[in-house]
């Protein structure tokens, strides 16, 4: 009996111990640095006007370019006295996300900014918020009906592949390489995004008369990335380029490239995060360019969510109206530029 | 249970039948790599290749293939975990908080093991005493540890900036990667508890008949609390293991593990009503699931022919193994 009250004290106390420890553990600071616009003084759009309730909702994915668009939105409401931001967790489905923007919309904001699941999904609450009178701003996942928007701003998919299809073409071209072995690692396969970005690569490399060699789609994890990355290297003993749709994935395919020690071939990332545009400027791994898709879109749809929501237009353009369409360039960002867009990474 | 109740001769063809079906799962992966040969015959001739993509397979499998003993001990207890892969996400994250890290390398394997066990626990004081089915859960630790860790790390992936957890996955022993050594040695433990130690017996017995189990003086409760406590353990072992592969944790992390891991102990002839089911067998379910991938990929066919042929392969394993039972019960039955 007394042995097994021993044994009671020593388990008790390791749990609490280790308890104490865990609970030390938990504090995190992920020092987020949103990407903002600080408006300088002299523009007119800047200063102070009618107040404007902006209601915002984006999925709660859990990936680091999501976060950021959520951050950077935040942030740049923030940036204005006159903006109010109401924001809402659209859950873990698009169906969920169709009840929460009927609540948004029962709250009467002046502008509704919304990243929808999936752009088809959501047309129909897109409509239902416009025909309520509230202008709707989506974000990236563009609804197939034009009235179901007052603008949309978005990333270039096809564009993001094209940029990153013509850099490896023109450094092969350049290197004098006459018929290389080309890998990618998109994201998950299913998303019409991962498609379009692997259809705009796949031009950009025919216009050279270079084609994919194997294709090993991750799932924008870097543990995914490490996967597929692993059985790519296996499958290509020798490389020479190799584009990898996502730099949050890039994490674990630049960790598999340093396992399995290979460094023959150079690499693309894809979104240009913080960690990726630091790898390139440093320049001491095969990571030497990374082609945007930025989240600061985010911010962008704030601010002229804000103009939409004052009538005003956008200072540098005649019109007086914020236009209804705005596509983001896909930029690429090497070792030259890279401390350029060093603040831009998310 | 047919075990306990056949005489020795029967007994003894029983053991040949496990030993059949490991020799099952040995010939699909001889058919596989036969496969590879045909198919690449030009990587297949370079033997420094050929090293090297065993050992690639077995080390793809290493996070895997711990899991899956993890789980082949819950599910011969007559379990079920689908949290496996969540409890992986929360045990990675937690680990590589920047305050966690700060601890060094010894606190982030500590704190992945403790948080392991802890989910586990929890997870088996809500089935033994709360009553839960295990399929419910198992299913609500799923959803809301993966919440946590969202939660914990801001959505954020976690960076790993620890040089000890992440040469892990780079470092080797006698020229084979130290995951593939903690495979073996989680493999040889898994077997060892099950097969040489009276908690392996009473593993079989609850999942066989939690009633007789009782009767006969076993802990029931206790004894599955315990069970998925050995998961967690495994989970956080696995957590670590692919924290170090890929430098960093996220709440994403190991995504769909618990079904790779309930679809190779399976495979291996873990009787998905408990008790009965091997180690060995489960190790191979793993092998020849990562082979597959293997294979897929040196041939640059789509992973969603991949996952069709992996789900072909679960039904075939699955239907062998009715086949074979249904054969034997009539076999007694005569």
């Amino acid at each position: 009996m007394s042995a097994l009250s021993r044994r009671r004290v020593l388990f008790g106390g390791a749990a609490v111990g280790a308890g104490a420890l865990l609970t030390a553990c938990t504090s995190n600071d992920p020092g987020t640095d949103a990407q903002v616009k600080t408006n300088a003084s002299g523009d007119a759009n800047a200063a102070a006007g009618q107040k404007v309730v902006i209601g915002f909702t984006a999925p709660a994915a859990d990936h680091g370019w999501i976060a950021a668009i959520t951050n950077n939105a935040k942030a740049q409401a923030a940036q204005y006295s006159d903006v109010e931001l109401k924001s809402v967790e659209a859950g873990a489905d698009a169906a969920a996300q169709r009840a929460a923007i009927s609540t948004l919309i029962a709250q009467k904001p002046t502008v509704i900014v919304m990243l929808p699941w999936d752009g088809k999904e959501l047309n129909s609450a897109g409509l239902e918020a416009m025909k309520a009178g509230i202008p709707v701003v989506n974000l990236d996942r563009a609804f197939p009906s034009a009235a179901a928007y007052r603008l949309q701003i978005k990333g270039d998919n096809y564009g993001m592949g094209l940029a990153a299809g013509q850099y490896i073409g023109e450094q092969l071209k350049a290197k004098g390489v006459s018929n290389p072995i080309i890998g990618e690692i998109p994201g998950i396969d299913s998303l019409e995004l991962t498609q379009e970005r692997t259809q705009g690569f796949n031009a950009a490399l025919a216009v050279y008369g270079f084609k994919v060699a194997n294709r090993r789609p991750a799932e924008f994890t870097a543990d995914s990335g490490q996967a597929a990355a692993t059985a790519l290297l296996q499958a290509l003993p020798k490389m020479d380029a190799l584009w990898n749709h996502d730099d949050d994935q890039g994490i674990g395919v630049l960790a598999a490239i340093k396992q399995a020690n290979r460094s023959e071939f150079f690499m693309v990332g894809g979104a240009g995060s913080k960690s990726a545009i630091d790898a390139i400027s440093k320049d001491d791994s095969v990571l030497k360019a990374t082609v945007t898709y930025s989240p600061s879109m985010a911010s962008s749809a704030i601010s002229l969510a804000r103009l939409i929501g004052q009538g005003k237009g956008m200072s540098d353009l005649v019109e007086l109206q914020v236009p209804k369409e705005i596509t983001l360039a896909s930029e690429t960002i090497t070792k030259d530029n890279a401390a350029k867009y060093a603040k831009l990474g998310f | 249970m047919i075990a306990e109740t056949a005489p020795a001769s029967q007994k003894k063809w029983r053991l040949d039948d496990n030993a059949v079906r490991n020799l099952g799962l040995v010939g699909v992966l001889v058919v596989l790599v036969i496969i590879g040969i045909v198919t690449k015959p030009e990587l297949y001739s370079d033997p420094t290749w050929v090293r090297n993509n065993v050992l690639t397979i077995l080390q793809q499998a290493s996070a895997i293939g711990v899991v899956t003993v993890g789980m082949t001990f819950v599910i011969i207890g007559g379990g079920i975990d689908l949290s496996v892969g969540a409890i992986i996400a929360l045990a990675g994250v937690w680990a590589t908080t920047l305050a966690t890290q700060s601890h060094g390398a010894i606190g982030m394997i500590f704190t992945a093991l403790v948080v392991g066990i802890a989910v586990g626990l929890v997870n088996g004081v809500l089935i033994s005493y709360g009553r839960l089915v295990p399929f419910i859960a198992t299913l609500a630790m799923l959803v809301s540890a993966r919440g946590l860790a969202a939660q914990i790390s801001g959505k954020q992936t976690q960076v790993s900036a620890n040089d000890t957890i992440n040469s892990i996955a780079t470092t080797k022993l006698l020229g084979v990667p130290l995951l593939v050594w903690i495979l073996a040695v989680v493999v040889a433990a898994g077997w060892v508890l099950l097969n040489r130690t009276t908690f392996g017996r009473r593993t079989v017995a609850v999942g066989g008949n939690p009633e007789a189990a009782r009767l006969a003086g076993i802990n029931v409760k206790r004894h599955t609390v315990l069970l998925y406590a050995l998961s967690g353990l495994c989970c956080g072992i696995a957590a670590i293991m692919l924290t170090s592969q890929a430098t960093s944790a996220q709440a994403a992390m190991a995504n769909l593990y618990e079904l790779d891991a309930i679809a190779a102990a399976i495979i291996g002839g873990t009787l998905l009503s408990g008790g009965r089911g091997t180690i060995i067998g489960a190790l191979f379910g793993v092998l020849v699931f990562s082979t597959i991938t293997n294979l897929f990929a040196i041939n640059n066919l789509s992973t969603e022919v991949q996952n069709m042929v992996k789900g072909g392969i679960i039904v075939a394993a699955v239907l062998i193994q009715q086949f074979r039972y249904r054969s034997l019960t009539q076999l007694l039955k005569r």
